[in-house]
C-alpha cells in the first residue's frame, strides 16, 4: 500500500475513492446492501468486538462485497459477546454470538455469499437492534 | 479490556451516548517522566454531581451487577494499578472531561493496541460528530479532526468502505512517525 501520511496523501487518493463511490451509487440503494452492526458497547469490546469490526470492514471491501458495517450499543447478550447482527437483501436480520476472524470469515463465505446458515446463531425472535 | 485502544474506544462510546458533537481524544506521552495521559473530552450532556460521584466512586454502588465491570472502573483501576491517576469533570449541558494517567514503566501498565484502528473506527462509524485526535509526544504535536478528513476526501462519504483502510493506514503512519508503537 502507499504510504497515507499527510492530508494531502489522502486527497491524492480521493479520485480513486469517487470512482468506486459512483459505481456503487448506480446500482446500489441502501436496502440492496448487505447491512451489519457489530455490538460495541463495554462486554463487546472487552470480548474482541473491535478486532471483528476491523477484520469485517478490511475483508468484506477485499472481497469486493457491497455492504455498510455499523456499531451499536448494548444488545443485552453478555454471555455471547462479541455479537454481530447481519440483515441481508430480503431476508430478515439475524444476530450471530461468539463471533471472532474465523467466524466472521465464515459468515462471510457461507451466508452473505451464499445465503448459508452456520452455527452461532441467537435465537431472538425480534426485529433490529435499534428497535429494543 | 487488553490494552488503551479498546479503554479509548470504549470511553468515547459514553461521549457518543452522551450525544456529543464534538469529541476530543488527546494522548500525551511523557517519557521524561514516565507517564502517559489518556485525555477524552466532550462536549455532551454532561453529568449531575451526584451522579459523578457515583461513576467515579461504583463499588461503593450496586451499579456494578456485570461480571467486567463498567467503562469507568475498568479504566480507573487500570490506571491506578500502575501508580497513576483517574479524574473525572463533568457539567450538565456542557460536556465531560476525563483524565487517566499511566505509569509506563510499570509492570501492571496495559499495552497501547490497535490505536489506529480505534481512531479510524470512532471517525468512519459516526461522521456527524467531529473528533479531534491529537497526540503530543514531548514536543511534538500530531492533531487531525473528521473534519479536515471530510475536507481531504471531500465528496466520498465516511462511511464509503474504502475509506476506513486509509484512515488506518494514515493514522498507522503518524503512529510509526511519532515513535510510539509501545509505552514503555
Ligand atoms: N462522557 C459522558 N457524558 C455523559 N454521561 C456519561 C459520560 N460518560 C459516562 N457517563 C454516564 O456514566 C455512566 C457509566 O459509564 P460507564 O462506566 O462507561 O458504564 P456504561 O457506559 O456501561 O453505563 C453512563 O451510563 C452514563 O450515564
Ligand atoms: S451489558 Fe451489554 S452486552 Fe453485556
Ligand atoms: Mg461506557
Amino acid at each position: 500500500m502507499i504510504k497515507v501520511k499527510s492530508l494531502a496523501d489522502l486527497k491524492k487518493m480521493r479520485e480513486s475513492l469517487q470512482a468506486k463511490v459512483d459505481l456503487r451509487e448506480k446500482g446500489e440503494a441502501a436496502e440492496n446492501l448487505v447491512q451489519i452492526k457489530v455490538a460495541m458497547a463495554t462486554c463487546g469490546i472487552a470480548s474482541g468486538a473491535k478486532v471483528v469490526m476491523d477484520y469485517l470492514l478490511e475483508e468484506l471491501e477485499k472481497r469486493g462485497i457491497n455492504a455498510v458495517v455499523t456499531q451499536t450499543g448494548c444488545m443485552g447478550y453478555c454471555y455471547a459477546e462479541p455479537t454481530i447482527e447481519v440483515k441481508l437483501p430480503d431476508a430478515d436480520a439475524i444476530v450471530f454470538g461468539y463471533v471472532d476472524k474465523k467466524k466472521a470469515d465464515e459468515i462471510i463465505e457461507k451466508y452473505i455469499k451464499n445465503g448459508e446458515l452456520v452455527d452461532g446463531i441467537i435465537p431472538v425472535n425480534y426485529e433490529s437492534i435499534d428497535d429494543k | 479490556m487488553k490494552d488503551l485502544s479498546l479503554h479509548v474506544l470504549d470511553i468515547a462510546q459514553n461521549s457518543i451516548a452522551a450525544e456529543a458533537k464534538v469529541i476530543q481524544i488527546t494522548l500525551y506521552f511523557n517519557r521524561g517522566n514516565d507517564y502517559f495521559e489518556l485525555v477524552v473530552k466532550d462536549n455532551g450532556k454532561g453529568m449531575e454531581k451526584d451522579f459523578l460521584l457515583r461513576v467515579t466512586d461504583p463499588f461503593t454502588t450496586t451499579r456494578i451487577t456485570r461480571k467486567v465491570g463498567l467503562g469507568i472502573p475498568l479504566l480507573k483501576r487500570n490506571a491506578e494499578l500502575t501508580g497513576g491517576s483517574f479524574s473525572i469533570y463533568s457539567e450538565p449541558g456542557a460536556g465531560t472531561i476525563l483524565t487517566a494517567r499511566f505509569i509506563p514503566s510499570h509492570i501492571d501498565c496495559l499495552p497501547l493496541g490497535d490505536l489506529a484502528g480505534t481512531f479510524a473506527l470512532l471517525i468512519c462509524s459516526y461522521p456527524k460528530i467531529n473528533f479531534i485526535i491529537e497526540i503530543i509526544v514531548e514536543k511534538t504535536r500530531f492533531c487531525i479532526s473528521t473534519k479536515e478528513i471530510v475536507e481531504a476526501i471531500e465528496g466520498v462519504p465516511l462511511s464509503n468502505s474504502s475509506v476506513y483502510p486509509l484512515v488506518k493506514e494514515f493514522f498507522n503512519t503518524n503512529l510509526e512517525g511519532l515513535q510510539i508503537t509501545n509505552l514503555g
